[in-house]
């Protein structure tokens, strides 16, 4: 059943721009994206809207929808009141190109500075043997989509550009964590670097990313405080530290 | 005016699993490389590719080798494959795999922490190496991680991270230009801006991906206009075949906002059963002669398979694609679907719940955020949706150059040949890596051997006229109304079951479509457009539509993802020809080509009685062209 509904969508770019009513058509079933998407077609041709798969599996059609950080292609039209307005704003985070468009490249450059996966040299392609228990840790971060939901909606950056130069935001934390606890990675201090060059320290843990995470990412529980607790454990225990210099990779 | 301009040795559009994979080798080869991606990077449409990638690693049963591969992929595209395609395919799949793993891929492992492979249509043993239901992110991933370690490595080398390797992301190809008959570069805007582009690069490798958006009904992302299609054709290479469309059998079908998304085959592979509105497991009534040695005839062995399967066949489910989707149809068409027009895809009957939130668990995701179904408790509705295009860049096998246009390379799914009449399921993604890999390679040799080719001032000038003009014509047609009238015809027309009588309407309606598409314009300005972003789209869809309904209309059988009621079976003469396409600046014109032969050493690959389905007395009499 088709009905008309209130949408308010922000326009503009970075110079001016302000929020516009409109009233469109949406049937049963239909998510956000869906709606901006008639508006595109039948009212507003060059209203700017990122998106890719629709089915919440490329991180594209990120936005903010009543303020909160969402996938629109995620978002049933259905889950708001059939009176209530739905606004749509761009990622509050990251500096507007156009419309509901963001300029996200600093997630791109934070990508870049994670220092890449290191391969055991001895180890030729085929011979690697891993335990499934032991891959499913960093499989767990794999399944990130680089919505940068979570790094838009983390208040270390959120209203602070100040501290975009040395944060690398959630997405980059899982990143590190990922490598840290993969079976085969070579490269020593991943958890040091993380504190010490990514801005680990600079987390509070208020789990805003855990909660935005469309893909349900256990981003605070399972990697930026076990990576806390062991930056702690080697920094201040002497054996430890001591330990991880002899064993052949710093793991724990 | 003054334009951006860049200077590569090789220039990669698209920024899927072919094109990152091209990249990385003719980067690995010492070129300078730019990779252009219409979208975010990272967001190709490979992140959709579900089941996994087919390799015969032999890691779960070590009877699997790359001549069994070889086998099912030529039986998959009845024959129409071209060998040496599949079977460098079969042969470099696992290397390309387990090379992923050096670069930190992290696969399902079996017990004794090898990759993990799994069942799926179509193959004869377990042969998808996988990461739950979300293997094509893993596959962009890596290469986008592997991307970031080859500039790392330049940026301690240079000093600067972006030296040897640039990612030119949300910027659109609108010409591949060329000097002296060979490639010189491309031309494009900043989708951001609207800006123009010239990149001056000896070699082009197109890896753009598909053409589902010519359709009403598409797993394909916005993405998917077949623009490196097009670009091609208008370069003067050819496509191979175009009538040549996957329908995966199961898309969503309700509710109405996820039509299309795919249902991945995992879901029948794990042990997901169809039914129609009477409870009925129908795929026992499709199983064609030529898979009844292969496929359980009775629900008893089928269910027996899950268990055993070195004693029972295998469950029809599992048929190829085509089969599937076909017989689907049928049963909507026959008036047993279900309410929204499709059949009924259960697993929760047969699996525990937790079992499949684990195997499964983007697809339970998936019905549970957008359709509100769950799937461990019910069944989903499920339908054929335009998935995969067989046709493509007629490409020389070994080097993955386009034939007839010195310096361009065509990878991926917009390359022609692989999958003959019928892709199977996994096979997608080895191809990306496999001819990816090929495809950079020989770009390097040929950088490395001709040179630069200076692009010219009157290429640049007659480029930047063309997309300018949509913006100074007022009150033409509008780019979405003219996409939506498209995609009518080809789903009415062009679709799963085809006539002459309504293909030749649809070339009609297409060409009157095409006319009126010189005529577009667009409102607002160049910053951010999607309408104006649309209208060099909508010009590349059309190009491929023409292609892919005149192909069909010339090939008068019926075979893997073309079927002609009006010739309903499989025709020797036809498994020989290959329906080319090219274009003389107005239309897309057909010319049948000779198939190559297949060499006696594959050709004794196969059982004389399997070949005599498929090939003439005097073909198999000749055993093999050598």
């Amino acid at each position: 059943m088709a009905r008309n509904i209130k949408l308010r969508i922000w326009r503009g770019d970075a110079t001016d721009g302000g929020l516009k009513d409109v009233v469109v058509e949406a049937n049963e079933g239909e998510v956000v994206l869906d709606v901006i998407h008639r508006v595109q077609a039948t009212q507003m041709g060059d209203l700017a809207v990122r998106w890719n798969c629709k089915a919440g599996k490329c991180g594209s059609c990120s936005m903010e929808i009543n303020g909160k950080p969402r996938l629109a292609c995620m978002t049933q039209v259905a889950s708001f009141g059939e009176e209530e307005t739905i606004t749509v704003t761009p990622l509050r985070a990251f500096p507007i190109i156009k419309d509901l468009v963001t300029d996200v490249s600093f997630n791109y450059k934070k990508a870049m500075e994670v220092p890449a996966y290191e391969h055991p040299q001895e180890l030729a392609p085929g011979q690697a043997r891993m335990q499934q228990v032991d891959v499913e840790r960093s499989q767990e971060f794999r399944k990130c989509i680089e919505c940068f939901l979570c790094q838009d909606v983390c208040h270390v950056v959120r209203d602070h550009e100040e501290n975009k130069k040395s944060f690398a935001g959630p997405r980059f934390f899982i990143r590190i964590a990922e490598l840290d606890m993969h079976p085969l990675d070579m490269l020593k201090n991943r958890k040091k670097t993380a504190q010490e060059e990514h801005g680990l320290g600079m987390c509070n843990i208020t789990k805003c990313c855990t909660e935005v995470c469309p893909e349900h990412i256990r981003i605070t529980d399972n990697a930026i405080i076990p990576m806390k607790e062991r930056v702690v454990d080697i920094k201040y225990d002497p054996a430890r530290w001591l330990g991880s210099k002899i064993r052949r990779r710093e793991g724990l | 005016m003054t334009i951006e301009r860049h200077n590569y040795d090789v220039l990669v559009i698209g920024a899927g699993g072919a094109g990152l994979r091209a990249a990385v080798e003719a980067r690995e080869a010492g070129l300078r490389v730019a990779i252009i991606c219409k979208s975010l990077f990272g967001k190709a449409h490979t992140v959709m590719a579900e089941g996994g990638a087919a390799a015969s690693m032999g890691n779960v049963n070590d009877k699997d080798n790359w001549q069994v591969h070889f086998r099912d992929t030529m039986r998959g595209g009845k024959f129409l494959s071209h060998f040496r395609m599949a079977e460098l395919h079969a042969k470099e799949a696992p290397d390309r795999i387990w090379e992923l793993e050096t670069w930190g891929a992290l696969f399902d492992r079996t017990k004794e922490g090898k990759i993990s492979q799994r069942n799926f249509g179509g193959h004869e043993y377990p042969r998808l190496a996988h990461v739950g239901d979300r293997t094509g992110l893993e596959l962009i991933r890596t290469m986008q991680q592997k991307i970031v370690a080859l500039q790392q490595k330049d940026g301690r080398e240079t000093g600067d991270m972006e030296s040897g390797i640039k990612v030119f992301a949300e910027l659109t190809v609108t010409d591949i230009l060329k000097e002296n008959g060979k490639i010189s570069g491309a031309y494009g805007y900043w989708r951001e801006t609207g800006a123009e582009v010239l990149f001056e690069a000896p070699a082009v490798v197109i890896a753009t991906g598909g053409v589902g958006k010519t359709f009403k009904i598409t797993s394909n992302s916005w993405e998917g206009t077949g623009d490196g299609h097009a670009l091609a054709l208008k370069a003067g290479a050819n496509l191979v075949d175009m009538e040549f469309l996957q329908f995966h059998p199961t898309g969503m079908v309700w509710p109405p906002s996820v039509r299309g998304i795919l249902v991945t085959e995992s879901v029948r592979g794990e042990g997901g059963v169809l039914t129609n509105n009477l409870g009925e497991r129908f795929m026992f009534k499709y199983i064609p002669d030529v898979f009844k040695d292969k496929y359980a005839d009775n629900e008893a062995e089928a269910d027996r398979w899950y268990e055993d399967q070195d004693n029972n066949r295998r469950p029809p489910e599992l048929l190829p694609r085509d089969e599937v989707a076909r017989a689907i149809n049928t049963e909507v068409k026959s008036g047993r679907g279900t309410e929204h027009g499709g059949v009924f895809l259960d697993v929760s009957k047969r699996i525990p719940a937790e079992t499949i939130k684990k195997r499964l668990p983007s697809m339970w995701h998936q019905f549970y955020e957008l359709a509100g179904v769950d799937i461990t408790k019910e069944a989903m509705e499920v339908g054929p949706t335009c998935h995969y295009v067989m046709g493509g860049v007629e490409v020389d096998p070994d080097t993955a150059a386009a034939v007839g246009v010195p310096g361009l390379f065509a990878a991926g799914e917009v390359a022609g040949g692989m999958h003959g009449s019928n892709r199977l399921g996994g096979n997608s993604l080895t191809d990306l890596l496999v001819f990816g890999r090929r495809a950079g390679a020989a770009a390097a040799v040929y950088v490395k051997s001709n040179g630069k080719n200076p692009v010219s001032e009157a290429a640049v000038t007659a480029a930047a006229a063309k997309i300018q003009a949509p913006f100074d014509r007022e009150g033409g047609e509008n780019s979405y109304s003219l996409h939506a009238e498209l995609q009518e015809i080809t789903h009415n027309l062009v679709g799963i079951i085809r006539t002459g009588t309504e293909l030749k309407e649809a070339i009609e309606k297409i060409a009157e479509i095409r006319a009126r598409s010189a005529n577009v314009s667009v409102s607002g300005g160049r910053k951010f457009n999607p309408g104006f972003h649309l209208a060099f789209d909508l010009d590349n869809m059309l190009l491929v539509a023409e292609s892919t309904a005149k192909s069909a209309i010339n090939r008068e059988e019926s075979r893997g993802g073309h079927t002609r009621d009006d010739f309903p079976v499989m025709n020797d003469k036809w498994r020989q020809i290959n329906n080319i396409s090219s274009f003389d600046g107005n239309k897309v014109n057909i010319r049948e080509q000779a198939l190559p032969a297949i060499p006696k050493e594959l050709f004794e690959l196969f059982d004389i009685h399997e070949l005599e389905k498929y090939m003439t007395p005097e073909e198999i009499a000749k055993g093999g062209s050598n």
